[in-house]
């Protein structure tokens, strides 16, 4: 391991700075693309294509009143924003972005990233709670029973993919598919026999669109029942920062997704791998969240319920359990 | 990594490696005990949940300390991220705010309690500063393929009576959701 000072700093800043702009112009992206899909242009004001709108709003929110509404437990209200940055910044310490561009190797990286994650859930949870207001209130409980039902489906699909590689440690989940898309898990050959990994991608992302609380499935800020959920009461930078501590989520999600099933930083056809693979495909996948935002109306709390236990939960243990036998017996 | 916690230093300083890595260790108990005396003495329920869930997560620290990184994410998925997640949905289903009352107080109950407080903490406090503590060998990696080898192997019995203690769980809560709809 290097001894020298820079690499932490070098790392430490890097990473900051890729949150940052992350958080920032993937709003611009959000608004640009469900501008388009909505047959409008999305921002076009400030600088070119609008390019600049998230620096305006950013002014726009700092100058704010960071408002304290009366009767909300001011504690809790003011540390739960702070709480839903912290861990999604963490997190991409155990993410390999290419081969030796990894913060800290750590052997476990995909259970750290799990076990940080949990951490974004207590957020909205005290953040609903603290606010003191009804509908603030039930979006945490939405929330928290959403996170919880999606999270099971998640963890045992992830159980597939460390039976398959071996290995809970990212940079060598991300090894093993080196070689073209052929290789990478999601169309994994073990022995010559097909896995059907896709399946288990299908309900990964699924519960990442789940976990991150993005429509359809984002019942805990349902506009038209809510107000805006748990941030109904927040003003300025606190809003700032629940927003993006959901787009760093989304972008933790993302790099998941590709390390664990599309192949890290390999390229499709084995060319020139690299970091920009991997940002290409996070993107791609970010571009997916967006688009079924923006696509799919919201369901409703009891189907999105049933839907993880009565269908994916079911489905992600016979997976395991055939992806086991596969992997045993052929 | 493994010698830089295991040999202490007589005093090092706070920029060299084992200063900070000693600076580390004093907010992770720091943590753990201010997340208990929130945990304690709030008035709210809610917020002895989020200190609870602060002192899990210092709880989580030092068994990184232990060089077992493994449990350590594992207290921080199961008991940060699941345990007082629940505790904190349930007190909020239920919400107890109206009950704030603080019981049955006689008027020796703080001096007793107190004094009983007082004695087991200089109790506890001596004996961790005179017994003569043995540096116990590290057994086995405390890797996640260790542990599981353990699981299936040394300790499986216990194991399978987990499992069948959270199956009796499991079934519990499910018997007592039913009967509850069967109500309404």
């Amino acid at each position: 391991m290097e001894t020298s000072i820079w690499r932490p700093i070098l790392f430490l800043v890097g990473i900051m700075a890729f949150a940052g702009v992350n958080a920032a112009w993937l709003g611009w992206c959000e608004r640009k693309g469900a501008g388009h899909i909505q047959r409008r242009i999305g921002p076009k004001e400030v600088g070119p294509y609008g390019l600049w709108q998230p620096l305006a709003d950013g002014i726009k929110l700092m100058t704010k009143q960071l408002l304290v509404p009366q009767g909300v437990d001011g504690i809790l209200f003011r540390v739960a924003p702070v709480l839903m940055m912290i861990p999604a910044i963490t997190s991409m310490v155990a993410i390999p972005f290419s081969e030796g561009l990894q913060a800290r190797a750590i052997d476990l990286s995909v259970l750290l990233i799990f076990a940080l994650a949990s951490i974004g859930m207590m957020a909205i949870l005290l953040g609903g709670w603290a606010s003191n207001n009804k509908y603030s209130l039930i979006s945490a409980a939405r929330s928290v029973s959403q996170n919880i039902a999606y999270e099971i489906p998640m963890l045992i699909t992830v159980i597939t993919i460390v039976m398959v590689s071996g290995s809970m440690n990212m940079e060598e989940i991300a090894k093993d598919q080196m070689g073209g898309f052929w290789h990478w898990n999601i169309f994994r050959v073990e022995n010559g026999t097909f896995l059907y990994m896709w399946i288990s991608f299908l309900i990964f992302f699924i519960c990442s669109v789940a976990e991150t609380n993005r429509a359809p499935f984002d019942m805990a800020e349902a506009e038209s029942e809510l107000v805006a959920g748990h941030m109904t009461e927040y003003s300025s930078m606190g809003f700032g920062l629940f927003m993006m501590g959901e787009y760093l989520n989304i972008v933790v999600g993302a790099c998941l997704t590709t390390v664990l099933f599309l192949g890290g930083w390999d390229c499709p056809l084995g060319l020139l791998p690299g970091v920009w693979w991997f940002l290409l495909k996070i993107y791609i996948l970010i571009f997916s969240f967006i688009w079924i935002r923006w696509t799919y109306p919201r369901t409703q709390i009891y189907k999105l319920l049933n839907l993880s236990w009565k269908v994916l939960i079911p489905f992600s243990l016979v997976n395991l359990l055939v992806t086991a036998v596969f992997l045993k017996v052929f | 990594m493994q010698t830089l916690f295991c040999q202490p230093a007589g005093g090092p300083s706070l920029f060299s490696a084992e200063g900070f890595v000693g600076l580390v260790f004093l907010i992770t108990v720091g943590l753990i005990i201010a997340g208990a005396v929130v945990a304690t003495t709030s008035r709210r329920l809610v917020r002895c949940v989020a200190g609870l869930a602060l002192a899990f997560t210092g709880v989580a620290g030092l068994y990184y300390f232990l060089l077992s990184p493994f449990v350590a994410m594992m207290q921080m998925l199961i008991y940060v991220g699941a345990v007082s997640i629940l505790i904190a949905f349930a007190i909020m289903m239920a919400d107890p705010e109206d009950h704030t009352g603080r019981g049955r107080t006689g008027a020796l109950a703080s001096p007793i309690g107190a004094a009983v407080g007082a004695f087991l903490f200089v109790a506890l406090a001596y004996l961790g500063v005179k017994t003569e503590w043995q540096a116990f060998p590290r057994q086995g990696t405390g890797d996640m393929e260790a542990v599981g080898k353990a699981f299936l192997t040394t300790y499986s019995l216990v194991f399978e009576l987990i499992s069948i203690v959270l199956l009796l769980a499991i079934i519990g809560a499910l018997v007592l959701a039913r009967r509850g709809r069967s109500r309404a």
